[in-house]
């Protein structure tokens, strides 16, 4: 068992974690706020990826030498380009949708994340097959005692931890964080207070989004390559995570999706295709056992 | 003065107001009452936006608001204190009544206006920074006023609020609501508790499955044999 539990396995889970984690928490903000599972959000990550990649061969030439200014207009272009994304679908897809039946917004999510791999698949500039992404930053090994690690492994694990503290304090600290608990719990005691509750959910989803985005970019740089289907798998593991830590809940989706990114990677150790299956299992438990999730609030239904 | 004519609002298919006139003049207490599912919520409802009107119009001082949205009604002084009371659980009683000051620019003001509901309640006062959901029904009300205060509208439109209150704390309420009224805001008080909200208001409605029927002076209205029937238990 030592193989599977050491340090190299733990700090690989984390960084497993930490993609998850970005995507998982658009997943549930989205849903915390206007009750849709978002199915497009996988491909906010892929756009993201792709974004960073375009940005990166468009600024090049201009950055020689400075690698690190470099490397931050690569992580604004992939926020941007989820962010943005995002903003668009909810406005052209789901907004229309909002006072219909459920079911109308959620067959919708899996249109438009269609439409987004497929489109992309579609355009000439970019194609349906893998492109490698390129080296932002020189790639080193660091040796840890056993465990060799990748400065990208840990850049991942940063900057993840950076833009989550970043949310904690923006939802906890500032008015529009107050404003979107607020339109989560009860949206219609939220425009008796003066709030534009569309606008709030617009800008849910853009944090949402950009989150994806910057994910993209990190898990592009990291395993290297891109494709316009790398986020259906994500996307689907993110969800679970976000369902693992009970869905609508912000703590809950950050924690949901570490437990997954190590139980994935120390069940691939053992085996790889129980890595790849275990986060359904995960799944399955949960849903039979504590469906609400590990930090989901018991929903009373109203009467 | 807000005025209300010929109001109608369906849910779908179920006319839920069909005929509602009333008048709401300023620094007055006016008072709609009425039996469960004679549209006194809806009414609410459709003077601060969040149900659509399909019929009628309601004009405050002179300009037609009717179908506005909800968050728009805000800054033009339609302050809503919904049944239920609708606190946001888990945000503190202090974030709460600083949202209740969202769409006001100057900060300083609504921190003058927290203070004043601290005032006037010093029981929420002392909850500052507990989570509204952890309130009492009595604070919860309280807090729900108090959230109508800040927001500061000209009228104060009051949805119930002495459901499931304690007697004693119904009292306290009431009293608290015609110290409101006393500082210079109009305030339109939706009660199945009649005789408490006769004895305050000046004007009263009476509405029965979607219509206004009678209406006239608070003290008028108390008197009359129909409403003593039906809504005083006399």
């Amino acid at each position: 068992m030592g193989a599977i539990f050491n340090a190299q396995q733990i700090v690989n889970g984390l960084q497993v974690g930490s993609i998850y984690a970005l995507i998982a928490l658009g997943y549930t903000m989205v849903y915390g706020i206007v009750r849709l599972i978002n199915f497009a959000h996988g491909d906010f990550y892929m756009l993201g990826a792709y974004a960073a990649y375009g940005a990166f061969f468009a600024f090049n030439a201009l950055f020689v030498g400075k690698t690190g200014l470099m490397a931050f207009v690569v992580l604004i272009a992939s926020m941007a380009a989820g962010g943005v994304i995002a903003l668009l679908a909810n406005r052209l897809a789901y907004k229309p949708l909002r006072y219909k039946p459920k079911l109308s917004s959620l067959i919708t999510a899996i249109g438009v994340s269609m439409f987004l791999e497929y489109f992309l698949s579609a355009l000439p500039a970019v194609g349906p097959s893998y492109r490698s992404f390129p080296d932002i930053l020189p790639r080193v090994n660091i040796n840890l005692g056993n465990a060799v690690i990748s400065n990208y492994v840990i850049i991942d694990i940063v900057i993840a931890a950076v833009l989550m503290v970043g949310l904690t304090l923006l939802i906890k600290k500032t008015t529009l964080g107050k404003a979107m608990r607020a339109v989560s719990q009860d949206k219609d005691a939220a425009r008796l207070m003066g709030i534009d509750i569309e606008k709030v959910i617009a800008f849910t989803f853009l944090i949402g989004g950009s989150f994806a985005g910057a994910a993209g970019l990190l898990a592009g740089m990291t395993y290297p390559r891109i494709v316009p289907y790398m986020g259906i798998q994500p996307g689907l593991k993110a969800f679970i995570a976000a369902v693992l830590g009970g869905i609508g809940n912000i703590p809950g989706a950050v924690l949901g999706a570490y437990i997954m990114g190590l139980a994935e990677t120390f069940a691939s150790a053992y085996n790889s295709l129980i890595g790849e299956g275990i986060a359904f299992a995960i799944l399955i438990i949960v849903l039979l056992v504590r469906p609400r999730g590990l930090l989901g609030e018991k929903i009373a239904d109203k009467i | 003065m807000l005025v209300v004519k010929n109001l109608k609002v369906n849910y779908g298919k179920i006319e839920a107001i069909k005929d509602v006139s009333f008048e709401v003049p300023d620094g007055k207490i006016v008072t709609l009452i009425g039996a469960n599912g004679a549209g006194k919520t809806t009414t609410l409802r459709a003077l601060s936006g969040l149900e659509k009107t399909s019929g009628g119009s309601i004009v405050l001082d002179g300009m037609d608001i009717t179908n506005r949205e909800a968050h728009k009604m805000v800054p033009l002084g339609i302050s809503h204190v919904p049944e239920g009371r609708k606190i946001f659980p888990t945000l503190t009683v202090r974030e709460n009544l600083e949202l209740a000051g969202w769409t006001i620019k100057d900060k300083k003001l609504v921190r003058e206006r927290i203070e004043e509901v601290f005032e006037l309640f010093p029981r929420i006062k002392e909850r500052a920074s507990q989570l509204g959901g952890t309130l009492s029904g009595g604070e919860q009300q309280m807090l729900a006023v108090g959230r109508g205060i800040v927001t500061g509208g000209k009228i104060l439109l009051l949805d119930e609020p002495s459901m499931g209150l304690a007697p004693v704390l119904v009292d306290e309420i009431f009293s608290q609501i015609l110290a409101i009224n006393k500082k210079g805001t109009t305030i339109l008080l939706v009660e199945q508790n009649a005789a408490e909200a006769l004895d305050i208001a000046d004007f009263a409605y009476v509405l029965e499955v979607g219509y206004t029927t009678l209406h006239g002076p608070a003290k008028e209205i108390a008197k009359d044999p129909r409403v003593r029937e039906a809504y005083l238990g006399v």
